[in-house]
């Protein structure tokens, strides 16, 4: 036995119509936890992770391919992408080691995508009643919101470019939807 | 084709190549930038409906949106036909197919029309009266005789039988001023706010910007001509990137903390480059929402005022100006306001022959009256039109002094067209609709915004400011407010201050045979409302409901505000008095594509489907729906029925090996110090004596004692479980988790997350489920003594860190291999290769069901029902007798939890061994039959395999202490006898759960 046997990390998915306006790249492979606990835990971790701990509820702190979310006052989603869980968990468990905290890994829980481009909030905000323009959420806002009958967690990137991740098995109802509003902000 | 009445300026369309359109199966020629109902006017056709009760000939009334009479089906080919959609909206492009409703057989012709005659019978509350007509007539009658004819007849449009194969189109959006409405009040606040640099949003109903400025032809601002300075400002709002201006959108209801619902109708104006989306449903989340949605005409009421041909007088001078289409060709005008004479001087410079001006008020005078008369424009004041007549068309009006009765003193004056204008009333429905209050303006005689909420404003002639200049002012006004600008002053001219009267009742004339209709719609006269309070009605709510007026698709635009009038005279109360009647959304009819959005077909619901479900679909499984997910429901073979194949998997899983993909489960890891003191308190079970590598059945109560869910609790290490829930409850149990954590039990160092998706579940079951699995399983011993029954080991299973589980829901040896589950598919396809040369089975939840039941294991929600405690189920033992509190404990020693006699859970074997009962069967007592004592209900029921009989699980009061009676099934005319056993029908000492 050997790791590895070939691995389907997204699920199928209808096709998004990528276009200059908006394209939706897979993110593929990713180690992500859920960590869960208090302040000196995050920051452990994000030593642990190489990354400064957001402090503020609703902001991601990433550097290279590893970022931090913080998604409640408690609830810090770690992401490296490109990794395998099984390595970072140790580093992680040995960092945490003695503090209260829940670390749990959910990398194949759910599944990344890059929504890129003119049109990216505006597909988003297919589904997404949340206001998306820069002073409400600005480049490194990260938050759990719903998507129509989906929840996603949303995370801006940069100006023109948004991160989404969904439960593995909604992923093609959020695609779906995605593609269906491209189209219907053809004319946009 | 000519355009007869299309005047040689030809208004804002031009002549250019003509578009041919049909309506009612007539071919004519229109022009861009035409609406169906200009197009249709340019050729001299007023009659366009017949009425909704009646079935009299119905003319287009108005220009806009308020629209009560000129509604048509219109039919775009395969699935899109559109019914009742005003003529006055529609958009005419090349081949549009278009047609009247409610006439049968012909427009001209129209046999309902009897109706009329039979007026009496349709009088005010004839609904409410047949409903409750005497009993004589018999229910039966009403049923196959009456509703049907009147079904037929009083219908509006058909609804589409084809699916709509158009797009539709909903996003979500937000800025800081949405302003609603682009005439001159809408124009200055957006442009206002646009140059503080607001985020703003600035829509209109009709296809082109502009409201009112774009028939004005003699005001001037800021020295400019109206039309030059609204392309003016168009340009300069097109400049600002800050400003998104949408036409073709209705603002169609106001909602909490400025939600505002907008249509626009993306399909009308290209539908090429659109994708084929035809509407588009914006919900706009504003911060601030400024309403300029203007005023609209009312219609004046007198007898015959529905004859096609009898406008509102604004509406003529519209079509005059816009689409250079004249109304008639010897216009009457009748009026009760100044403004109406501007249409009737705009008529005469445009070469249109104006019969007079009948106007109601004794001394008319002002700068139009006078204008007017200077014109040459007879004037007859202190006059009101008697009656019309005309069979598919005025042709006469006959005018007498406002108090007469007598015929004798009214002069004929024969008219094509007659125009009306009965004062102006400002929309103030999404006013209405954010709370604003409403407060009544005597003045105009109408209702204008008061108090207003937070953050909504109205400016202009939605706001009871009449008048250019005063538009102007309150827009730009509004627009600095919310903008945080600062106010300009626009110049403005040749536009004449306008009044009217409103409190002049016309008498009827002793000679007029037609109704005074108030709502054209629903075919409301004045005189169903002088019943409806003669009748007793005191308020407008119920004189509304009494005479359905202001009911129809118009919800009474034009309506409302005389039908109350008019019940305020006759109860002899003054209007404010009479009440007013709420405005609802949507503010003109939505379709359902726009509100359904992308949400249908795969897209309505998310369809989840675990990882292993393409292999599956390729064995040819049949599925069934559990909440969203797709389950693997049994695995046919080639000429096998569902009966056969459940049978097959059953019998092969018992005798060797079966495999079932279990991913749907809820899972959701408890981690912390204090993780197993609370799942104490959540589960009935204790778990701090649960050894690390040990698993446990546990079940959930609610506060009121009754099971709500059930699972396998395993402890991974002193701080971490894994525990599973049922498929559908796997959400709301850890709702249920998160409420007490947050709210009992917020000390507590322990925190949930769910990992139902992070891993894949194969549950291997049978007498070899071991052989299968051992030879893929690594760093895990997987004998009898090493990994007993209820255990769990972490390890790796094809190379792939798992979590193996051995756990049984069969009643056989069973695993449940947790992996990751992008490698779920992987280890499935592993374990069903290595179950090949052992007589594997790939088995689907029917067949689980059977298994299970065979054991009498409890399905929560199936044999349970909301009402069910442990001890009713026989799970008494999964109650931690010596824990001190857990969810649901003090329930369990409430009286009528601890009085005998409650139903319990037991097994029934029917005497007839192939007789499966129905689940949810009754049961009743020895007696049987109808006269039986009612006992309980089957909870399951399958034709067991491992048997070769029928089985049945049951709910039955004192169940416990019949085993051994025989109980009786009443079903379908005859009565089943069943013995009462045990709910445990395969191996009830367990031995084949230890090997």
């Amino acid at each position: 036995m050997s790791e590895a046997r070939a691995a389907n990390p997204t699920p199928p998915t209808p096709a998004f119509p990528d276009d200059a306006e908006a394209s939706l790249q897979s993110v593929g492979a990713a180690a992500r936890f859920v960590l869960r606990g208090e302040t000196p835990a995050a920051r452990l971790a994000g030593e642990a992770l190489g990354v400064a701990a957001p402090g503020r509820i609703n902001r991601a702190e990433a550097a290279g391919l590893r970022a931090m979310l913080r998604l409640g006052p408690d609830e810090w989603l770690l992401v490296a992408d490109g990794e395998a869980p099984a390595g970072l968990a140790g580093s992680l468990a040995q960092a945490l080691d003695g503090t209260p905290h829940s670390l749990v890994d959910v990398s194949a829980r759910q599944v990344g995508f890059v929504l890129d481009g003119r049109l990216a909030a505006r597909l988003i905000s297919a589904g997404c009643p949340l206001d998306l323009r820069d002073g409400a959420f600005p480049v490194g806002a990260a938050t759990r919101t719903i998507f129509l009958k989906a929840e996603i967690v949303l995370w801006r990137r940069a100006a023109q470019t948004w991160r989404l991740e969904v439960w593995r098995s909604f992923a093609p109802y959020l695609i779906g939807h995605l593609a269906e509003a491209r189209r219907g902000a053809a004319d946009l | 084709m000519s355009e007869p009445f299309r005047i040689a300026t030809g208004g804002d369309v031009k002549a250019g190549a003509p578009l041919t359109f049909m309506f009612d199966g007539v071919s004519y020629a229109g022009r861009a930038g035409d609406t169906l109902a200009s197009a249709l006017l340019a050729h001299g056709v007023h009659l366009v409906g017949r009425s909704y009760k009646y079935h009299r000939p119905r003319g287009v009334l108005s220009a806009g949106a308020e629209e009560p009479n000129a509604l048509v089906g219109v039919d775009g080919g395969a699935g899109r036909f559109t019914p009742n959609l005003r003529a006055t909206q529609v958009e005419l492009h090349d081949g549009l197919v278009a047609t009247s409703q409610n006439r049968w057989p012909s427009l001209a012709f129209d046999l309902g029309a009897v109706n009329s005659l039979g007026a009496r019978f349709f009088s005010a509350g004839f609904y409410y009266k047949t409903f409750m007509g005497p009993r004589a007539a018999g229910l039966r009658a009403w049923k196959n005789v009456f509703e049907p004819i009147v079904r037929q007849a009083a219908g509006l449009g058909a609804a589409p039988t084809a699916p709509d194969p158009d797009r539709y189109a909903q996003f979500y959006t937000h800025c800081d001023a949405l302003i609603v409405g682009a005439g001159a009040a809408g124009l200055a606040a957006a442009l206002a706010a646009g140059r503080a640099g607001a985020d703003v949003i600035l829509c209109d109903e009709q296809a082109r910007f502009g409201g009112s400025l774009l028939q004005e032809r003699t005001a001037t601002i800021d020295d400019a001509p109206a039309s030059a300075w609204l392309e003016a400002a168009l340009a300069a709002l097109a400049a600002m990137p800050n400003v998104r201006m949408v036409a073709r959108t209705q603002a169609f209801g106001h909602h909490a903390q400025n939600l505002v619902g907008l249509c626009e109708r993306v399909g009308d104006r290209d539908s090429a480059a659109s994708e084929g989306v035809r509407e588009r449903l914006w919900q706009v989340r504003a911060r601030d929402v400024v309403l300029a949605t203007g005023a609209i005409e009312r219609p004046l009421v007198f007898p015959g005022n529905d004859r096609p041909g009898v406008m509102l007088a604004e509406a003529a001078r519209a079509y005059l100006a816009r689409w250079g289409v004249a109304v008639g060709r010897r216009v009457l005008v009748a009026t009760t306001h100044d403004s109406a004479y501007r249409v009737a001087l705009d008529l005469r410079a445009a070469g249109v022959g104006v019969a007079g001006v009948v106007d109601l008020r004794d001394a008319p005078t002002g700068e139009l009256v006078e204008a007017a008369r200077g014109a040459g424009i007879r004037v007859l004041a202190g006059r009101a039109i008697k009656s019309t007549s005309g069979r598919l068309r005025i042709r006469e009006a006959r005018i007498g002094p406002v108090a007469s009765t007598e015929a004798a003193q009214e002069e004929r004056i024969a008219c094509d067209a007659l125009l009306m204008c009965g004062g102006w009333t400002p929309s103030v429905h999404l006013h209405a609709q954010s709370r604003g209050k409403l407060v009544w303006a005597p003045a105009i005689g109408a209702f204008v915004p008061g108090q207003a909420a937070a953050h909504v404003r109205s400016a202009g002639a939605c706001n009871g400011a009449f008048g250019l200049a005063a538009a102007l002012r309150e827009g730009d006004a509004a627009g600095a407010a919310v903008a945080g600008g600062s106010a300009r002053a626009y110049a403005t001219a040749h536009d004449p201050p306008q009044t009217g009267a409103r409190d002049i009742a016309p008498a009827r004339s002793a000679a007029a045979k037609d109704k005074a209709f108030l709502d054209f719609q629903n075919d409301v006269a004045v005189e169903d409302v002088e019943l409806a309070v003669r009748e007793g009605m005191r308020s407008i709510e119920h004189v509304k409901r009494y005479t359905t007026t202001g009911m129809a698709t118009d919800q009474g635009k034009t309506s409302n505000l005389n039908a109350l009038e008019v019940a305020a005279r006759a109860l002899g109360k003054a209007v404010p008095e009479v009440g007013l009647t709420t405005y609802r959304s949507p503010y003109t009819p939505v379709t359902f594509g726009a509100l359904a959005g992308a949400s249908r077909g795969d897209l309505f619901d998310p369809v989840r489907r675990t990882p292993i479900d393409p292999w599956a679909q390729a064995q040819g499984a049949a599925f069934e729906d559990v909440g969203l997910w797709k389950r693997a429901h049994y695995f046919p073979r080639a000429g096998e029925s569902m009966a056969q194949a459940v049978a097959r998997e059953c019998r092969q899983t018992r005798a060797s090996v079966g495999l079932f993909d279990a991913s749907t489960l809820g899972k959701i890891e408890v981690v912390g110090p204090d993780a197993a003191a609370f799942l104490e308190k959540m589960y009935t079970n204790p778990f701090a004596g649960l050894a690390p590598g040990r698993c446990r059945y546990a079940l959930m109560l609610n506060e009121a004692g009754f099971v709500i869910d059930d699972g396998v609790v395993a402890r991974l290490a002193p701080d971490r479980f894994h525990v599973t829930t049922t498929t559908g409850g796997a959400a709301r149990v850890l709702h249920h988790m998160e409420d007490y954590l947050q709210t009992e039990f917020p000390q507590m160092k322990v925190w949930l997350t769910s990992t139902s998706e992070q891993w894949a579940v194969i549950a291997v079951q049978g007498p070899r489920a071991r052989d299968v699995i051992t030879p893929l399983v690594e760093e895990i011993d997987l004998s009898r003594e090493a990994t007993p029954h209820m255990s769990v080991r972490e390890g790796r299973v094809c190379g792939f860190a798992a979590r193996v589980m051995r756990v049984s829901f069969t009643g056989e040896l069973g695993f449940e291999i947790n992996v990751p589950s992008e490698h779920g598919r992987a280890v499935w396809e592993a374990v069903w290769a290595e179950g090949a040369s052992r007589e594997a089975v790939a088995y689907g939840t029917e067949a689980m069901h059977v298994m299970r039941a065979e054991k009498g294991y409890v399905i929560v929600g199936q044999d349970t029902d909301g009402t069910v405690t442990p001890d009713d189920l026989g799970l008494g033992w999964a109650i931690g007798k010596n824990k001190r509190d857990f969810v649901g404990k003090r329930s369990l020693a409430r009286p009528d939890i601890v009085a005998a006699g409650r139903k319990q859970f037991v097994g029934l074997l029917t005497e007839d061994p192939a007789f499966v009962a129905e689940e949810g069967a009754q049961i009743v007592d020895a007696r049987g039959g109808a006269g039986g004592a009612a006992l309980g209900h089957v909870t399951s029921a399958y034709f067991s395999p491992a048997l070769g009989r029928s089985i049945a699980l049951a709910l039955v009061a004192n169940g416990r202490n019949r085993i051994g009676e025989t109980l009786h099934i009443p079903i379908m005319g005859r009565t089943i006898a069943a013995r009462v056993v045990a709910p445990t029908f395969h191996d009830p000492q367990g031995a084949l759960l230890d090997v």
